[in-house]
């Protein structure tokens, strides 16, 4: 059950980070920045907001990712498009990004882990043993926005401008597609899925200004595994990661767990570049 | 004629520095030196060779281990270990490169980085032997190079001075040589070069070998200079570190590691007066360089006015 909460908010950050570098072929390495951003934003709108955590924590589901997406759309506008999204400029301004916004969140909201009280305390009880509502209630709202993705980007229009922007940009300019307001909402999309994810996750772990990191490094090892750009292998890389991930750290130490991922997704990258689900490019 | 010149005159700058400097810039400019060191060995690889790595802080740490744990371990004095650093850093370099070299660009820094989180987390795992977050301190007689005693300040400006003047030397005459225009080749036209009868892999395995052995070095003298290795100096921030001083001073310039690394050491140690913001300058000045001066201070010096400048 932990695995499968960690393989549900995991699958929805990586999807984030796919379809970006799918999309614009950016390396986004203030990805996690932006999940951590929406972790932090929804401790601050749960402080705001009066009365039953429930609401306070529905609130925080709207407002905190539409600030995030907003963030990193004026990111995009005033830094990446500017680069003309050339893949190494790219990788050094989101690392910048990822400083500078770190080390906001590290002053505005202070060192401290901050907790976000859950919407709702129900236990689920079977015979033998408990599960917490919550929990599963991720799994679920994890899944639906899930296939809201997949539906927005294969059933509307919206959806097959990114598409077709994402095979060729050059011809989808010349189809009248305003390519620049289609990367930035891409971005800003990316950006959001990641601060869906932070919002589902805070009340169980914590808010914290590093809390970005981990998210990172396991969505890149995601998207990796599951091929560069393939929305379906970044799904089932998240499941296979998620599971594992929490039957390694059980068995051994969380720090080995993290060498064995970390190695075994630079060889797919060597010897693999097409990740074991993508095709052949 | 005027380049060797232009560069003794920098060294005699420094030389002059030492003397006129108060104790406490005396100091800095020690570390900035060994920095400078460290960025040199990422410029041949990404400034000269165009391969932009993101994980060099594992050749940096393998040098430092690589002395630290021999000196802490077998008792060897420190000029051997300083050189089984450099040596250490090599052989991390041509490991990596190994593997890292059958990819290119995004995949690249990927791999790089990865390796490099790998081996920052493995020092963190095996803390029994690395002393792990807490690092191992060496003790004054540990840090004895050649009768220098390396916990005064003036013999460890001076230790630091000669490195970086043997590394700048070595370094100006590797990118004069036939080498340095092959890989100048590398970055700007790998699949011409090929063409040409090269072999681009040995050719860019060598490079990062040699930038590993310059990252080796600087990593074995910080930790024999300052007498502490971490964790912390193999974790991504000094991977980024060196990029940040090789592309404010310049890529593809010799002396621009130098600059860039001393001007970020005293912006940090300037703003971390007014603000503990320290990050937020570091990630700005990423941003504002790639965004106005993708070359950095001497590169667009270079462009405009001197073009002879190596």
């Amino acid at each position: 059950m932990e695995g499968l909460v960690k393989a549900a908010v995991l699958a929805l950050t990586a999807v984030g980070l796919s379809l970006v570098f799918g999309v614009m072929r950016v390396v986004n390495v203030a990805h996690g920045a932006f999940f951590m951003l929406g972790a932090v934003l929804a401790w601050t709108v749960a402080q705001y907001v009066p009365g039953d955590p429930m609401f306070g924590w529905f609130a925080a589901l709207l407002i905190a990712p539409a600030i995030v997406a907003a963030i990193a759309a004026t990111a995009d506008t005033f830094v990446l498009k500017r680069l003309n999204y050339d893949p190494e400029a790219t990788i050094v301004a989101t690392i910048g990004l990822l400083y500078i916004l770190e080390q906001a969140a590290l002053s505005l909201f202070g060192p401290d882990a901050k907790p976000v009280p859950a919407p709702f305390n129900i236990r689920l009880q079977l015979p033998w043993f408990g599960y917490s509502g919550y929990k599963i209630f991720v799994v679920f709202a994890a899944v639906a926005v899930l296939l809201a993705v997949w539906w927005f980007m294969t059933r509307t229009r919206a959806g097959l401008v990114m598409r077709a922007t994402q095979v060729d940009r050059q011809t989808a300019r010349a189809f009248g597609i305003n390519v620049d307001r289609v990367y930035a909402g891409v971005f800003a999309l990316g950006a959001g899925l990641a601060a869906i994810a932070a919002v589902l996750l805070v009340p169980i772990s914590q808010a914290h200004y590093l809390m970005g990191g981990d998210p990172l490094l396991l969505s890149f090892i995601v998207v990796i595994i599951g091929g560069l750009g393939s929305l379906r292998g970044t799904l089932v890389a998240a499941l296979i990661i998620g599971l594992s991930d929490g039957v390694i750290s059980m068995f051994w130490s969380p720090t080995l767990a993290k060498i064995i991922a970390t190695a075994a997704v630079a060889m797919v990258l060597v010897f693999r570049p097409q990740g074991l689900f993508g095709a052949r490019a | 004629m005027k380049i060797w010149i232009l560069h003794i005159a920098v060294l005699l700058a420094l030389v002059l520095a030492q003397l006129v400097l108060p104790p406490y810039h005396a100091n800095n400019l020690s570390r900035i030196l060994v920095l400078a060191v460290f960025a040199m060995g990422y410029n041949i690889s990404f400034g000269y060779a165009g391969l932009l790595s993101l994980g060099h802080a594992l050749l940096f740490a393998a040098g430092m281990y690589g002395a630290g744990m021999l000196v802490h371990h077998a008792g060897m004095p420190a000029l051997p270990a300083l050189i089984a650093g450099g040596l250490a850093g090599g052989a991390m370099a041509g490991l990596v490169g190994l593997l890292a070299l059958r990819t290119a660009g995004v995949s690249f820094m990927i791999v790089t980085l990865m390796f490099a989180q790998v081996g920052f987390l493995s020092i963190l795992y095996f803390n029994g032997v690395t002393g792990g977050d807490e690092g191992i301190a060496l003790t004054g007689p540990q840090r004895q190079i050649l009768g220098l005693d390396m916990t005064q300040d003036t013999p460890r400006f001076w230790v630091a001075l000669i490195l970086f003047a043997i590394a700048l030397l070595v370094k100006l005459a590797l990118v004069q040589s036939r080498f340095g225009r092959l890989m100048l080749a590398m970055r700007e036209n790998e699949e011409r070069s090929r063409m040409l009868g090269l072999n681009p892999f040995g050719i860019k395995l060598k490079i990062l070998v040699i930038s590993g052995v310059f990252s080796g070095v600087a990593g074995a003298a910080y930790a024999l200079l300052f007498g502490y290795l971490g964790g912390s100096f193999a974790s991504v921030q000094y991977s980024i570190l060196p990029m940040l001083y090789v592309l404010l001073g310049g890529a593809g310039t010799v002396l621009g590691p130098l600059l860039g690394a001393g001007l970020m050491f005293y912006l940090v140690d300037f703003t971390s007066g007014l603000t503990s913001a320290y990050l937020m300058v570091v990630g700005a000045a990423l941003v504002v360089l790639v965004l106005f001066a993708p070359k950095g201070i001497l590169g667009t010096l270079r462009e405009r006015w001197l073009p002879w400048l190596p």
